[in-house]
């Protein structure tokens, strides 16, 4: 038995390790100091799409993104650790998109896709933390979803038993196919690059990439494996009244880069005498026992 | 089945014959707000053995209770809980419909707002009425919910609203409102519902065949004295030292995310907006900067001590004794002196 697995991926600035000069001065983020990475709990659910490849030969794994064309770098780290080839969701169309129109316009190219009988995501992105697109795009595409999934442990019988990591505990589910599953963090790393996948994939681009070179444009053309997919709304049929800005029910109100009201902070000197001050202090006022 | 329309309502977990915590205090938050918009507080819970639950929820000033009770309800699976608020929400039209940002609500909430086309806003730290202009085509909106919640890794604070669809949809984590009964012999209506009017047979595919639930052992949200440590402190093994003087403390050790996502400390540990959320007497950061995804959940403590090398950290601005310093240097000798003083 072999499956054909969707791996939804979102390349993301890092937010996990701001410094400082990540905000401009009027408040704004500085996205041109973020890296751009592959979202981290989306390679805990690329992981477990290749395990499920090794288990089931034949298996297929097609990684799914929308962004930028600059997005088909996630689309090369994946297949430099095993996938199997990938699609660019990409269209200005898509700009400013809540999570709802950006589970609406992954619907649109997961049907275009066709022929799936598993979609792993990760649970959420780094950039917004929301994990509402996977269960979002499950509800659109009328499946059953299983989220906060930690190891999918077999498919067996159109099924797949899957295991949860919940708040203080685990779950083992079972859940027939077609079906969505997200990916938690606790769940396995992802496996390094395959130095073999890197020679064969480096130049794999999407048509935007090479446009404006002909020799590498020939070169990706002359071989199938090189070429990533780049989708338009229209090449996904979608309905442009539910894409981006219009088909977003939230609306940002206003954004602040907060200032805490600074209280009098008192500067206690590393020393011998002012912390055993401040323990004193904290202890005499009953703070500490 | 006759029902009043446009209220505020509020998704209970229950578990062990006890409505959730978070619920509870989402309870309270709607109460407020219910006021303030001049509406009804409803409340809907779907599980087994549910017995006379509402008398945990009137307390709480709700004016209706739905209740779907089913054995094919507990444990929670995703699909016949969203049929269930999906066809409720179609019937009553609340305007607003909050959940807890667990793993139950945050697995509900994204489906129910698909199927409704509404707008769901994830780990609110704020809720708010009020107005809104829209900047593009002028079109004026009266007390809209304003769902507030740092965005961005942390970075900044958005305001989200959904001029537009109903209902506005919130999940907020526990910990983050403040749970308060508002009369303890306030009574509402009870609705029972039958659950195969709401639910078809399709919604029972997915099946749980294990489950192991236990009480988290870490009680962060209860200690009053918590020592939380952050990137700064650099590893696994610094992160003994925290230990050390959290346990000489009577305290427990919580983190910042970036000290989680480097591996040094357990998931649940994080305190922050996507974390837990504290109030103690006393919360020492170490080697914390201080994002305002983490302030948000440590703000309200009574007295914060920043122990940090950099003597510009932000944290350092809400914190009420600053030691510069490293924390590999500093804490031992708080050890030390504290031993000395204590008894």
């Amino acid at each position: 038995m072999s499956l054909n697995i969707i791996v939804l991926a979102k390349q993301v600035p890092d937010t996990r390790n701001v410094g400082k000069d990540a905000m401009k001065e009027d408040g704004t983020i500085n996205r041109a100091v973020l890296p751009a990475i592959f979202n981290p709990e989306d390679l805990n659910a690329l992981e477990q799409a290749l395990k499920l490849k090794e288990m089931y030969p034949g298996t297929k794994v097609t990684l799914l993104t929308m962004g930028p064309a600059r997005a088909a770098e996630v689309i090369r780290e994946g297949l430099y650790r095993g996938a199997d080839n990938g699609i660019v969701l990409s269209d200005r169309a898509f700009a400013g998109a809540d999570t709802l129109a950006t589970s609406y316009a992954l619907n649109a190219a997961v049907r275009k896709i066709g022929d799936y009988d598993l979609i792993i995501g990760g649970r959420q992105a780094i950039d917004g933390d929301t994990a509402q697109v996977g269960p979002q795009i499950a509800e659109k595409l009328g499946l059953p979803q299983v989220t906060y999934a930690e190891e999918i442990v077999c498919v067996e019988n159109g099924k797949a038993t899957v295991k949860r990591r919940l708040e203080g505990g685990v779950e083992t589910v079972k859940a027939p196919l077609p079906l969505v599953i997200t990916v938690n963090g606790s769940a396995d790393e992802c496996r390094p690059r395959n130095a073999r996948n890197v020679q064969k994939y480096k130049y794999a681009a999407v048509p935007s990439e090479v446009a404006n070179d002909e020799a590498k444009k020939a070169f990706v053309e002359a071989r199938p494996y090189l070429q990533i997919g780049e989708w338009t709304a229209a090449s996904v049929d979608a309905d442009l009244q539910q894409c981006g800005l219009a088909g977003s029910p939230t609306k940002v109100k206003g954004i602040e880069n907060v200032v805490f009201t600074a209280k009098d902070a008192r500067r206690v000197e590393n020393n011998e005498e002012e912390l055993e001050g401040l323990i004193k202090e904290l202890i005499a006022n009953h703070t500490i026992g | 089945m006759a029902t009043d329309k446009n209220n505020l309502i509020v998704y209970c977990e229950y578990e062990d014959g006890k409505v959730a915590d978070v619920s509870l205090e989402l309870l309270t938050k709607g109460r407020a707000l219910a006021d303030k918009l001049g509406i009804k507080l409803e409340a809907v819970v779907a599980g087994d053995n549910l017995k006379d639950i509402e008398n945990q929820i009137f307390p709480y000033g709700v004016d209706k209770v739905y209740k779907f009770e089913d054995k094919h309800l507990y444990p929670y699976t995703s699909l016949p809980h969203s049929s269930i608020l999906i066809n409720l929400f179609k019937e009553i039209q609340p305007q607003i419909a909050f959940m807890g940002a667990t793993s139950i609500g945050r697995d509900l909430g994204p489906r129910v707002s698909s199927a409704l086309h509404s707008g769901l806003t994830a780990d609110c730290t704020s809720l708010e009425i009020g107005d809104h202009k829209d900047p593009k085509t002028g079109k004026e909106y009266k007390n809209l919910l304003y769902q507030i919640r740092p965005a961005f890794g942390g970075n900044i604070v958005a305001t989200i609203v959904n001029p537009d669809n109903r209902p506005q949809m919130a999940t907020v984590r526990e910990g983050v409102m403040k749970k308060e009964i508002k009369n303890p012999d306030y009574k509402g209506e009870v609705v029972n519902l039958d659950v195969n009017k709401y639910t078809c047979p399709e919604d029972y595919v997915v099946e749980v065949i294990d489950r192991h639930i236990e009480k988290s052992k870490v009680n962060l949200k209860g200690s009053p004295v918590i020592v939380a440590g952050g990137y700064g402190v650099g590893s696994k093994e610094n992160f003994d030292l925290l230990t050390k003087f959290a346990d000489v403390l009577g305290g427990e050790v919580g983190a910042s995310r970036a000290a989680v996502d480097a591996g040094w400390v357990d998931h649940d540990r994080q305190i922050g907006q996507t974390g837990v959320t504290v109030r103690p007497k006393l919360y020492i950061a170490c080697g914390i900067s201080g994002q305002i995804q983490h302030i948000a959940g440590m703000q309200d403590s009574s007295i914060i001590i920043s122990i940090n090398s950099d003597p510009d950290a932000p944290i350092n601005a809400i914190a009420d004794y600053v030691i510069t310093g490293k924390m590999e240097d500093v804490l031992p000798k708080l050890i030390k002196y504290y031993k000395k003083n204590s008894k």
